[in-house]
């Protein structure tokens, strides 16, 4: 199986991607942003139907519609990305305008389905070069504002007080995010981000007792479902998104099941 | 003997939009003092309290009404409601170190695991520290916010209403350890109560705002009188 390189190509990504998965995961789910992450999903198939159409890379169309949006969601308001209602508005925009992208360009259906849904093959050496240089970024601009993004996640309101800026940080990360829908899109497709990047940390929230446990545990979660859902791809010729999905559902099953028992047995 | 200012606040109105809360406030806060600020809900103390931080954030607001002889990184607020996830695995140590930004490795320097041992054991919550902030009682809590406003070193301490939601035995604590701390690093604090009773037994000054305008008295001089001589 690995002797394949769109395969050894698949196994690196994932193992990266699982790394800011984790990493930005705890963030989306401290910051209560899960939902918006799905609206994101939305956006980055509107960006990448849009590349289709107009000819350019579509990780690059994924870049450009997700980050848009969330500058414009910063800017509008930050109670915005919280506000169910304004969501659902901008998930339907940009699911229609992925559709009308879509048609335009004259491509095949199964193309739609790799955006939506991922693909094994999707990663080629180029592509893999492109997503490694976006991880390094991502990678260096949350550990640069770690501190900063733990104090106004982990305590909002005292960070609201206490420090200068907040607004930036809470900025740079809704781009963050961006930036690791877009990446993640390449493996699960753009409307499957959710399970890895919040279902993970979702998880890792009952086992964890600490953030950095939680991190350790999301990444660990992730890196499983991915591995064993591109191993398990491979030798039945199912989707990959199935499998992972199905395997991060798992965790979070049994994770809040441990978390039931446990908080029962010490009442 | 007075100790210095580190804060003036002269003819400042506190308005809401619409309406002025309170009129043409002055008082001066001294270092290594525990002010009681108090009055009823609604009087403004809050908003008051956010001009004071605004004050001192930027340099454009207030600047005749308010001065500061501190900056703003001297200054802790410890809010009243904090929105933590009670299911969140942060544990009180995470908390505790949440506000120190000013380095950016993504772990704690020597200095400031130093600092974080000293804090721990002034508070007293080194049985806790491991523990998750979610399941801390009451009084544990506020002794956690607190534990994280003093990481920073700070000069001055705002206390808004933390011990509305504790029983007698843990206001008493909480405010005999808040007094210790002034006593130790010569701290200076703001603390925000509707409790005339802690007010007596621990405020050096009190500010009361009623009907609109603010009353500075000295409780030192009034209730026990001589002890400052």
């Amino acid at each position: 199986m690995l002797s394949y390189p769109f395969m050894q190509y698949a196994f690196i990504a994932s193992f990266f991607i699982s790394i800011i998965c984790a990493i930005i995961g705890v963030f989306v789910v401290a910051r209560k942003t899960s939902f918006y992450v799905h609206t994101l999903s939305e956006i980055s198939f509107s960006g990448a139907s849009f590349a289709i159409f107009a000819g350019i890379s579509p990780i690059g169309g994924m870049l450009m519609f997700t980050i848009l949006s969330s500058i414009f969601v910063s800017l509008a308001g930050r109670k915005l990305s919280q506000r169910e209602a304004s969501v659902s508005v901008f998930s339907a925009v940009f699911i229609g305008l992925g559709v009308l992208f879509l048609s335009l360009s004259n491509k095949q259906s199964s193309y739609a389905t790799n955006i939506l849904f991922g693909s094994i093959v999707g990663i080629s050496k180029e592509n893999l070069y492109e997503l490694l240089l976006l991880i390094a970024f991502i990678l260096l601009i949350t550990v640069f504002m770690f501190r900063r993004l733990k104090y106004i996640s982990f305590d909002t309101i005292g960070a609201e007080f206490n420090a200068k800026g907040t607004l930036w940080i809470g900025l740079l990360f809704l781009i963050l995010v961006a930036c690791t829908v877009s990446v993640t899109a390449q493996i699960v497709g753009s409307l499957l981000i959710f399970s890895l990047l919040t279902v993970p940390a979702s998880s890792a929230k009952y086992l964890a007792t600490s953030v950095h446990q939680m991190m350790l545990i999301s990444f660990i979660f992730s890196l499983f479902g991915t591995w064993m859902g591109l191993y398990l791809s491979y030798i039945s010729n199912w989707p990959v998104s199935f499998f992972i999905t199905i395997i991060e559902g798992v965790f979070y099953c049994f994770s809040l099941l441990y978390h039931k028992l446990s908080t029962t047995y010490r009442a | 003997m007075m100790s210095k200012k580190i804060l003036q606040v002269e003819q400042l109105n506190v308005t809401i939009p619409g309406k002025v809360l309170i009129h043409q406030l002055s008082f001066d806060v001294y270092s290594g003092t525990l002010l009681c600020l108090t009055g009823d809900n609604g009087v403004g103390k809050t908003t008051l309290i956010k001009y004071l931080l605004q004050a001192a954030k930027d340099t454009i607001s207030f600047q005749k009404e308010i001065r500061f002889n501190i900056n703003f990184d001297d200054i802790q607020l410890v809010p009243q409601f904090r929105d933590i996830d009670d299911e969140f695995p942060l544990s009180v140590k995470d908390f505790i170190v949440l506000n120190l930004t000013r380095q950016w490795l993504p772990w704690l320097i020597k200095s400031e695991n130093e600092q974080l041992q000293k804090i721990i054991n002034l508070t007293n919550l080194n049985d806790i520290k491991n523990r998750a902030l979610g399941r801390a009682s009451g009084g544990e809590k506020q002794r956690v916010y607190l534990a994280q406003a003093l990481m920073t070193h700070p000069k001055l301490l705002i206390l808004d209403e933390s011990t509305s939601n504790l029983d007698y035995e843990s206001r008493i604590d909480l405010l005999k350890l808040v007094k210790k701390i002034i006593a130790q690093e010569q701290l200076t604090v703001i603390f925000i109560t509707h409790d005339p009773e802690l007010v007596q037994m621990f405020g050096d000054f009190e500010l009361n705002i009623n009907n609109g305008h603010g009353e500075l008295s000295n409780l030192r001089l009034t209730t026990k009188g001589g002890k400052h001589a």
